[in-house]
């Protein structure tokens, strides 16, 4: 394989794919192919099986928003006469919807849209308002949010309705079929991507984890975009390696003394990606937690189980699993505490932050410490506040070592 | 006092007094079922005899549900959980969560740690509401919800009832809108506030009783003569319009509300329950044929357009976009609606309330000039 003769990182192949299919959608696009703008957690099967090049406008948002443009597009939006108070993503992507310029990052004309609003119901009206702004069809599926710990089959049912619903509309807006044989080999090569990149992550449960956790911010793109490609599974297949190895040579990218290890939940601050990471790593605390990287990964076996998949998904599941799935990575990950992010842009998730950060504390027995941030617009963002309370969660975190270590 | 005045100040009482409400109810030996919006089938647990209690938040200053929420969170959820953490709905026997919004998928999983006395029954729905697998699955959660409130009433609850419940219901919304299109033929008799009353006063009442109260109103307002309009004509859109100073404001500046796209108000009274032999699948269809809310899935966004036909057939010199602060939905759907607004150049002006806010200064302000440029 053509990755493992180069002998590049793991993550400079994904980026490389990564750049690899955002163009592959600017080519589609300018040989006449319909192409869509997607949600996230869309089904990407129907479209890597009908062949449908799709970009994502929340991937552009986090890249607008990690490359300093995320202010200007914001303010964009609010000029158009949208509330501060939406998501930044949202923002950026309306403002770009309108314009078409954004120096930082672009996607092409869409002719389509794909929503699905399991990470969150704001997709829904974020993409009902380019619908209309744009006068292009919008799909939707629909998956209801759990109120129990698994899917019941009158969910698994509507899904599956709205699944067949949607095929059917983009064969008749492309004019390309779905092969249900090509559908099946896409569902493998998924779960082979999925398998992959759960193993990668779970790398970092070793001590000292092999990389520095916030790698997972830069590498997720792949498992969101083209998980169901060979060059994606085997992309990943080669990260898990590579991290594997470096386990067993004791080595690892984080730079410095992993001195503690935390679980990071919620979304990155990509407009203070940096300075978010150097005031963790210059007081050697790794990032070896964070339900965000799994989020992108799908556990199916036939297409039943894949329209659970879509439901169990963080934002989507019930709250005792969301509390359940932290406990245990938490647990599994060896971390001394938690950095919560009361994200401005996301109301889903900042709703339970509270709640979720008593339950890790009682739970799992670690300190915590929330700070108020926002995905990619950096009004929201206080360096002062972070750091100040990331020094005082590492003096909980030291003091509980230094129990441990008495308690021997 | 004129039987017209005594009749609107016993709705003001209801709708400013609802613990008042719940403890009569509590009083006559009935059940009480909290309904958080949007959009739960409260027809089924007034099919079994209980009362459906509306939850629409309160002015309050929130603390305790601050542990649960962020400050940039909707004022209604906030309001409600705090209220509940505080006891002010002991009583209600449950309360119904519908998993509409973004901020009620939080709430569900908040109320049931910090309120242990009044269980949650989980409402979920389809927003993909007008396919046909949609309806399906909004018909299979609304026998779900059945099956729990017979728990909770300990009592069956047949079709039958549901289909007559949902006929009160019904007609509950039939004589409110045309109690609505009274109001603006005599804005010199009923103000806003009465106005807004009125139509509050129904989520805390047994809606038959609400009914008749209504009927009685109509019946008074239809024999007097029709009423020069007094001051600007509006109509009102958005998620809720009734915090006291809010409405004090619009009586002190004389506009009238001719007609309004509230979701807690018109929204809802618009559209019947179509006739389906399944009474759950019929709520199901009702669901799918509602329109000009923001909290509903709207691909083709027929909100605004519906807007504009309301302010024109009611004759209105503007319309107000009454947006409740940290509601993502509404503030979405402004820019669309402002634009089909300005499109059809009818003067429209937004206010951004929430049920903590003390100071209405800037409102007034805003809604003075709104008048003077009618």
């Amino acid at each position: 394989m053509a990755v493992t003769e180069e002998k590049k990182p793991g993550k400079v192949v994904l980026r490389e794919l990564q750049d690899k299919i955002a163009q592959d959608v600017f080519d589609a696009k300018a040989r006449g192919e319909k192409i869509g703008w997607c949600a996230s957690n869309f089904p990407q099967e129907i479209c890597t099986a009908m062949d449908i090049k799709v970009a994502y406008p929340e991937n552009m948002g986090a890249a607008v928003g990690a490359k300093g443009g995320g202010q200007r597009m914001c303010e964009e939006a609010e000029a158009m006469g949208y509330s501060i108070d939406l998501c930044s993503y949202a923002r950026i992507n309306l403002a770009f919807a309108k314009s078409g310029e954004c120096p930082e990052n672009s996607i092409p004309e869409p002719d389509f849209l794909l929503c699905c609003n399991n990470i969150c119901g704001c997709m829904m009206k974020w993409y009902e308002n380019i619908a209309v702004e744009k006068n292009i069809p919008l799909l939707m599926i629909d998956i209801p949010h759990l109120t129990e710990m698994t899917c019941d089959e009158d969910r698994i049912k509507y899904i599956r309705a709205q699944f067949d619903d949607c095929i059917a509309k983009l064969e008749e807006i492309t004019g390309k079929k779905m092969d249900f044989n090509k559908l099946k080999e896409v569902m493998a090569t998924s779960q082979r991507s999925s398998k992959a990149w759960i193993r990668a992550l779970n790398c970092m449960g070793a001590e000292p984890s092999p990389f520095s956790g916030f790698d997972v911010f830069n590498t997720m793109a792949v498992a969101t975009v083209g998980r169901g490609t060979p060059e994606a599974a085997a992309a990943f297949e080669y990260l898990a390696d590579e991290y594997e190895t470096a386990i067993k040579e004791g080595r690892s990218t984080f730079k410095g003394e992993e001195k503690y290890r935390i679980l990071f939940e919620g979304i990155a601050c990509w407009a203070n990606l940096r300075t978010t990471y150097k005031t963790l790593q210059s007081r050697g605390i790794n990032l070896t937690s964070t339900i965000y990287g799994p989020a992108f990964s799908f556990f199916y076996s036939n297409l039943d189980e894949l329209m659970a998949a879509y439901s169990y998904v963080p934002n989507s599941y019930c709250f005792e699993k969301e509390v359940q799935l932290r406990c245990e990575d938490a647990i599994a990950k060896k971390v001394d505490g938690a950095v919560m992010h009361v994200n401005r842009s996301c109301k889903r998730w900042s709703g339970n932050t509270y709640e979720l950060e008593r339950q890790l504390r009682e739970r799992v027995g670690i300190p915590t410490m929330t700070f108020d941030g926002d995905q990619s617009d950096p009004r929201v963002f206080s360096e002062a506040q972070y750091t100040t309370r990331v020094e005082a969660l590492v003096e909980i975190m030291e003091a509980n070592k230094q129990k441990k270590r008495e308690a021997k | 006092m004129s039987d017209v005045r005594k009749c609107l100040d016993a709705f003001k009482e209801v709708a400013t007094s609802p613990r008042k409400q719940l403890d009569k109810v509590l009083a006559e030996g009935k059940k009480a079922i909290g309904v958080i919006p949007y959009y739960a089938p409260e027809e089924i647990a007034y099919a079994a005899g209980m009362i459906p209690f509306g939850m629409w938040g309160a002015e309050v200053q929130v603390t305790e549900s601050k542990k649960y929420f962020p400050a940039f969170y909707c004022s209604i959820v906030h309001a409600c959980l705090d209220l509940a953490i505080k006891g002010a709905y002991k009583g209600l026997s449950a309360v119904m969560i519908p998993l509409t919004c973004d901020s009620l998928k939080g709430m569900g999983a908040n109320w049931q740690y910090g309120v242990k006395d009044i269980p949650v029954i989980d409402v979920a729905y389809a927003q993909n509401r007008k396919i046909l697998g949609g309806i399906d699955f909004t018909t299979s959660q609304f026998k779900k919800i059945r099956n729990q409130l017979q728990e909770v009433a300990g009592v069956l609850i047949s079709d039958k009832a549901v289909a007559e419940a949902i006929k009160v219901y019904d007609e509950n919304r039939a004589v409110c809108l045309e109690f609505t299109k009274l109001v603006a033929k005599h804005s010199q008799t009923v103000s806003v506030t009465d106005r807004a009353y009125v139509l509050k006063a129904r989520y805390f009442m047994d809606r038959k009783e609400h009914t008749e109260w209504v009927k009685a109103l109509n019946g008074m307002l239809a024999a007097l003569p029709e009423e020069a309009v007094k001051g600007k004509k509006i109509v009102t859109t958005g998620i809720m319009a009734d915090t006291a100073e809010l409405l004090k404001i619009l009586d002190d500046f004389g506009f009238t509300i001719v007609a309004d796209q509230i979701t807690h108000e018109s929204v809802d009274l618009r559209q019947e329950t179509p006739a389906d032999f399944d009474p759950f699948r019929a709520m199901a269809l009702r669901l799918a044929h509602i329109e000009g809310t923001s909290v509903l899935f709207e691909p083709e966004k027929l909100r605004g357009k519906q807007l504009v036909e309301i302010a024109k057939e009611a004759g209105a010199d503007g319309v107000l976009w009454v947006n409740t602060k940290f509601c993502d939905p509404e503030e979405f759907d402004y820019v669309p609606c402002k634009k089909a607004l300005d499109e059809a150049d009818i003067p429209n002006l937004q206010i951004e309330v929430d049920q903590q806010m003390v100071n209405y200064e800037q409102i007034r302000t805003a809604l003075e000039t709104f008048r003077d440029i009618l």
